[in-house]
């Protein structure tokens, strides 16, 4: 597929990174491993590796952003990158041209990555597919469509925490995604990143007003009852309410929304005891999650930022082709 | 300038005409098929030899922009005219959605009188059905009417109110004009694509088929209320033409369009946000093609148009939603019809009535027939020849198409409007 062909060079290697659909359960391995030695960089005293010395990585973001920009930008430096951030107000890009113009513009200051951020489904291709050749473009959520980092720092997480896909094996995980999939760029990630790798069962739960059309076919099961779709599971991510979806016809208030599908102590039960909770962030506490969960010990929320940080700086230094390497990675042998 | 077609294989789906023969024009009108007049030798004639290839009526299109006036840094009524000759369309209907509007026949009189100027193809107007097409006030029918516009309408925008929509129609039915709606309705039919897996997979806001159907059944509603002479542009839903066909079977004396590329792509072929496939309405699913189809093998659906809609490159080069939709269409407009031939879908009569025949009834004018004393609209095309479709063999100045790259069959070698020869392929393949 034209997406496929993007991300990927002829060898199989990653070039852009624009979504999770299409890519390899090998290449997807890959990078959570690549994640796994990035990690103690972190802890270390001199937090930096030099594998993008002398590389200018732009942060293009046409929408705001403060995690995500900011663990993109502390990747890139602890890679030894040099980095610029453009926060690009949609307003004055809301024609598609300016979007490529600026994008050219950058092109002339020779940056050799962008790290783009836009509102609308598909921008990511868009840049990708007009960028001189041996400029990466690397994809931190595009409208409703996908943003990939956040799917494998999710990946990585459940990784970590339950030993899922460890030697690179299957897993039997139930994992329940509840909330606005409608809206979620996540949630596309997550569904496409969760059934690559396998897993035991895929809910969604929420309101048929949140739930996008004919969703059962991106191969999940759909729950609108949320005692249900949390029964036995043993990852529940919850989305994001933004403000904007609960005035209008999607919801009728903040309040109920919490009472029907939020995130409590008690619905918390429903779910296996072993159960790990996770969010993208920011979280609305009492609208899509109680306090007490998102504070209690079954939350991964601050440990999903900090391993952002190691997932970020994987996939980065594979697209640039600058992770060394003694011998082929695994997404290129037979085994 | 007298014209003898020698040879060709003439369809005239008005008279069930279709056999090997010759065609004789002179002064501007069809003389005769089989033999020539007497008298016809004297003076000068000029031959063509049309043998294996069709004579038919040229072709009328239901809907083009020609983005003149308002837009012509997008296409102009000459630069498309001149497409349409390559295309053998010799008519072409204007919708009003021009800036200004056509709601003046100030307005239709200019586009009138540039496409004379071309001289490439006829075009006629829709006037507007509401001034502005703000659908609030009525627009000046019987002026419209006055000044040649064919028939009125509100193009691609909704009339909300449904009393002004009413009221509209019934205006329309008193000026004895017919009323060309588009079924969408202005809340529903707010996204991109059709909405479905394609939609949910990118991300991108759906137009579910109620957005057509609801329209829909509220303007059969009010057509069988007011009494109204009614067609439905652009069809892009199975259940819009089951709709259409239960209400053509009650009796209601309506009908019904279809866009080309309707016929042949799907919202898959958006594959990675492909701006050349944002149309409006939108491209939908397998199961409302293959309906799409049926409706127009059963009649239901009477005429394919183009939709033409030239653009330029930039507003093309955008994330999807944010392109502008349509795709020039002109000239794929007859390779894509015969492809329902190959398809099983027409017989090569039906293609050409669905084309010429249909259209120009549904217009309501002189056109669209070969009967002797009718005027000479004539396309002469070679059905076998396989072209590849590439922007440098486009005529219009929109090169947004989805169809470059393809394969199209069939390709036009002589176009007359009105017993002038206004295109000859210099170098016809045989």
């Amino acid at each position: 597929m034209q997406a496929r062909d993007l991300q990927t060079d002829g060898k199989g290697r990653l070039k852009h990174f624009l979504c999770i659909e299409g890519l390899p359960r090998a290449l997807l391995l890959d990078i959570l491993d690549a994640a796994e030695s990035f990690a103690g960089v972190g802890e270390r005293a001199v937090k930096k590796v030099p594998l993008m010395r002398g590389k200018t990585i732009a942060n293009l973001f046409f929408e705001a952003s403060t995690r995500t920009r900011t663990t993109f930008e502390l990747a890139a430096k602890r890679l030894s990158a040099d980095v610029l951030n453009l926060n690009i107000q949609a307003s004055s890009t809301s024609k598609g041209e300016s979007l490529l113009d600026t994008l050219r513009t950058l092109e002339a200051m020779h940056c050799d990555m962008f790290v783009v951020r836009h509102g609308m489904s598909g921008a990511a291709h868009l840049i990708a597919s007009h960028v001189a050749d041996g400029v990466r473009v690397i994809n931190a959520g595009d409208g409703r469509h996908e943003h990939p980092t956040q799917a494998l720092l999710d990946c990585f997480t459940i990784r970590r925490a339950t030993g899922a896909w460890a030697e690179r094996g299957s897993s039997s995980l139930v994992i329940a995604i509840v909330g606005d999939v409608l809206h979620s760029r996540v949630a596309r990630s997550d569904i496409h990143a969760f059934n690559t790798l396998g897993v035991g069962e895929l809910r969604v739960v929420g309101p048929k007003t949140l739930l996008p059309n004919a969703v059962e076919t991106l191969g999940v099961h759909v729950f609108h009852d949320p005692e249900a779709g949390l029964c036995d599971a043993d990852v529940i991510i919850m989305l994001r309410l933004q403000n904007e979806r609960m005035q209008g016809a999607l919801l009728p208030s903040a309040l109920e929304y919490f009472t029907t599908y939020g995130l409590t102590p008690a619905r918390l039960l429903r779910a296996k005891p072993s159960v790990i909770v996770m969010h993208p962030g920011p979280i609305n506490r009492g609208v899509e999650i109680d306090s007490a969960v998102a504070d209690g010990n079954h939350s991964l929320i601050l440990e999903q930022v900090r391993y952002g940080i190691a997932v970020r700086m994987a996939v980065m230094s594979m697209a640039m082709g600058s992770l060394p390497r003694t011998r082929p990675p695994r997404s290129m042998r037979d085994d | 300038m007298r014209w003898h077609i020698r040879g060709g294989r003439v369809v005239d789906p008005a008279r069930g005409l279709d056999r090997v023969t010759d065609l004789y024009l002179a002064a501007g009108r069809v003389l005769s098929v089989d033999a020539p007049p007497p008298g016809f030798g004297d003076g000068q004639v000029r031959e063509i030899d049309a043998r294996g290839l069709l004579v038919c009526p040229g072709f009328v299109d239901l809907c083009a922009r020609l983005r003149e006036p308002g837009s012509e840094h997008k296409a102009t009524i000459l630069s498309e005219t001149r497409a349409a000759a390559r295309a053998g369309i010799t008519t072409l209907c204007c919708p009003p959605d021009t800036l200004p509007v056509i709601d003046t026949p100030a307005v239709a009189e200019l586009v009138h009188r540039r496409a004379e100027e071309s001289g490439h193809a006829k075009v006629v107007c829709l006037g507007a059905l509401t001034a502005g097409l703000a659908g609030r006030q009525l627009a000046e029918m019987f002026h419209l009417k006055a000044i040649g516009c064919v028939g009125v309408s509100n193009a691609m925008s909704a009339i909300a109110d449904t009393e002004v929509l009413r009221r509209a129609l019934e205006y329309a039915a008193t000026a004895g004009l017919t009323v060309f709606l588009h079924a969408e309705d202005p809340w529903l039919g707010r996204g991109c694509l059709h909405e479905g897996p394609v939609a949910t997979r990118l991300g991108l806001p759906g137009i579910p088929e109620t957005a057509e159907t609801v329209a829909l059944s509220r303007d059969l509603l009010l057509i069988e209320q007011t009494g109204v002479r009614a067609h439905f542009c652009r069809l892009s839903s199975a259940r819009a033409v089951a709709l259409v066909r239960a209400a053509q079977d009650a009796g209601l004396p309506i009908t019904a369009d279809v866009a080309a590329h309707q016929l042949h792509l799907t919202d898959i072929d958006v594959g990675y946000y492909d701006s050349l496939c944002h149309v409006r309405p939108p491209l939908r699913s397998l199961r409302d093609r293959e309906g799409l189809r049926e409706g127009v093998r059963a009649g239901v659906i009477g005429a394919i148009c183009s939709d033409h809609q030239p653009h330029e490159r930039d507003v093309k080069t955008a994330p999807f939603e944010a392109t502008e939709p349509g795709i020039s269409a002109l000239e794929t407009l007859l390779p894509l019809t015969l492809a329902l031939v190959g398809d099983a879908v027409l017989t090569l009569p039906e293609a050409i009535a669905a084309l010429s025949l249909r259209p120009a009834r549904i217009l309501g004018i002189e056109a669209g027939s070969l009967a002797p004393g009718t005027p000479a609209d004539v396309c002469v095309f070679d059905p076998n020849v396989d072209r590849r479709l590439t922007e440098e063999t486009l005529a219009s100045a929109g090169k947004n198409t989805p169809f470059l790259g393809w394969h199209l069959r069939g390709k036009v070698t002589h176009t007359f409007v009105s017993g002038r020869l206004v295109f000859e392929d210099a170098a016809p393949i045989r």
